[in-house]
């Protein structure tokens, strides 16, 4: 192989995004068994952890740039090296999905749970799952797999809806209960657009691998027209 | 609209190195085409037969046809000299003339027969400021051409080309010896060029090819293996073969 140092950037990259994903992925998992717990202290802990995946962020970037700048990178390696930058950063904003979630924790003080969680922590679990199997694919380059999970994006919001349902059936027994109702109807909107950039993760790793743009419609994308 | 018209060209030498198998290109006209490749892929080869610089070289075996404006350049009816006054040539090492700077530009011009002081003056700084090196040498003319940096006489060499009024020019890694600047200006004014003329050019890396393509065409060993619009080429080539080359997996 001609360009071994180049090979073995790439995957050093790889490796990286890996660990970085591996963060925010705990970081969500973290963030609702706290709420679940309403253990402040620890949600304190992973807002401070935020920081790390924001200069985890920075520094993969400077590192891809580094590469792009002194490989000078053409077809498959550029479109990877370009994807990476995107990649990158939906991980950060999903850290910050993360990281609201444990401030919520944080603002609702001694105040108890509306109700308990059940469906929260699915959602949670269920994107966690999903980011991991399509940073997975990302790395491997396996489109499959890739175009296989968006659509198990419609679970989460599947369950977003029934949480959504749930709380507005407390609030409508007992207006007083609006502002406990909407502290969860934030965390799990935080959980269902977590879910939604896994997404633009797959639709990455087709373009890394076939070089073709595709967006895939998923059925939030329709919620969300249907509300224009 | 093409230029120029390969069709099913072969090429064989007699020491049998290099050779070009079976060639369809068309080449569009005011557009800056790339042949790119590893050595020995027969781009060279190809660049020579467009001026019928091969007429010269050890040639075994040719048949097909290049088209020209309609016409087939490789009959022997084609007047050589008039085809190369169409189809200007740029080489790697500039070779300038033992003349001022005016001198070289005007050569050309004074072989055909062209005696007239005010057309010369304008084919001279016509051409320098194509080449964008009127406004380095404007008031030294008559200034040794072989004065100039590396880089000026390069540009001066595409100057006497271009003082010709050419319709193609050929470039054959014009700026392989150049710094960085001076690649930078060559390739600039080839950007400039190709408003008005169709340019062909060999470059002496993938970095270039892809900074300069509209369009571009793979060879390897003698066969044309892609050829595509430069933008889509460099970032998705369709040819396994492409992307291992021009992501230096091999070459």
């Amino acid at each position: 192989m001609l360009r071994k140092t180049f090979e073995n950037e790439i995957q050093q990259l790889k490796d990286e995004i890996i660990v970085l994903g591996s963060m925010v992925e705990q970081s969500l998992l973290d963030a609702v068994e706290s709420l679940k717990k309403r253990d402040a202290v620890a949600s304190k802990k992973i807002i401070e952890q935020d920081m790390a995946i924001n200069d985890k962020r920075f520094t993969l970037e400077n590192q891809v740039m580094i590469v792009i700048a002194t490989q000078q990178p053409m077809a498959h390696d550029l479109r990877l090296l370009a994807s990476l930058f995107e990649v990158i950063s939906e991980l950060e904003r999903m850290g910050d999905y993360a990281k609201g979630i444990a401030i919520i924790n944080v603002r609702m003080g001694n105040e108890a749970l509306l109700k308990p969680l059940i469906d929260i922590p699915r959602m949670a679990q269920k994107s966690a799952d999903m980011l991991h199997r399509a940073l997975t694919a990302f790395v491997n380059e396996d489109v499959e797999t890739a175009r296989a999970i968006p659509a198990e994006d419609d679970e989460v919001d599947l369950l977003y809806n029934q949480v959504y349902r749930e709380l507005m059936t407390y609030v409508m027994a007992d207006p007083r209960n609006i502002e406990r109702a909407n502290w969860l109807l934030w965390v799990a909107h935080n959980i269902e657009r977590f879910a939604d950039r896994v997404t633009n993760i797959c639709e990455r790793t087709a373009f890394v691998a076939t070089g073709e743009y595709k967006e895939t419609e998923t059925s939030s994308d329709e919620l969300d027209d249907a509300k224009k | 609209m093409n230029k120029i018209v390969i069709e099913n060209l072969t090429l064989q030498y007699t020491d049998g190195t290099e050779s070009l198998r079976n060639i369809n290109l068309g080449i569009c006209e005011k557009a800056i085409t790339v042949l790119f490749g590893p050595a020995g892929g027969g781009k060279s080869s190809l660049l020579r037969c467009l001026n019928r610089l091969n007429d010269m070289a050890d040639v075994k075996f040719a048949s097909g046809r290049i088209l020209l404006d309609g016409i087939d350049i490789l009959s022997p009816k084609t007047d050589v000299i008039t085809l190369r006054r169409k189809v200007g040539m740029v080489f790697a090492r500039p070779v300038v003339l033992p003349f001022s700077i005016r001198g070289n530009l005007t050569y050309g011009l004074e072989v055909m027969g062209e005696k007239r002081r005010s057309k010369l003056d304008q084919a001279v700084e016509r051409s320098l400021k194509q080449a964008a090196l009127w406004d380095e040498v404007k008031d030294r003319l008559d200034d040794q051409a072989i004065a100039l940096s590396g880089g000026q006489q390069q540009r001066l060499c595409l100057a006497r080309s271009l003082a010709l009024e050419p319709e193609v020019i050929l470039l054959d890694e014009p700026t392989s010896g150049l710094d960085p600047i001076s690649t930078a200006k060559v390739e600039a004014s080839l950007q400039e060029l190709k408003k008005n003329y169709t340019v062909i050019l060999v470059p002496h890396s993938v970095q270039q090819a892809a900074r300069t393509a509209d369009y571009a065409a793979f060879f390897l060993q003698g066969e044309l293996i892609e050829y595509g619009q430069g933008k889509t080429l460099f970032t998705t080539p369709q040819d396994k073969r492409t992307e291992n080359y021009v992501t230096g997996r091999f070459g």
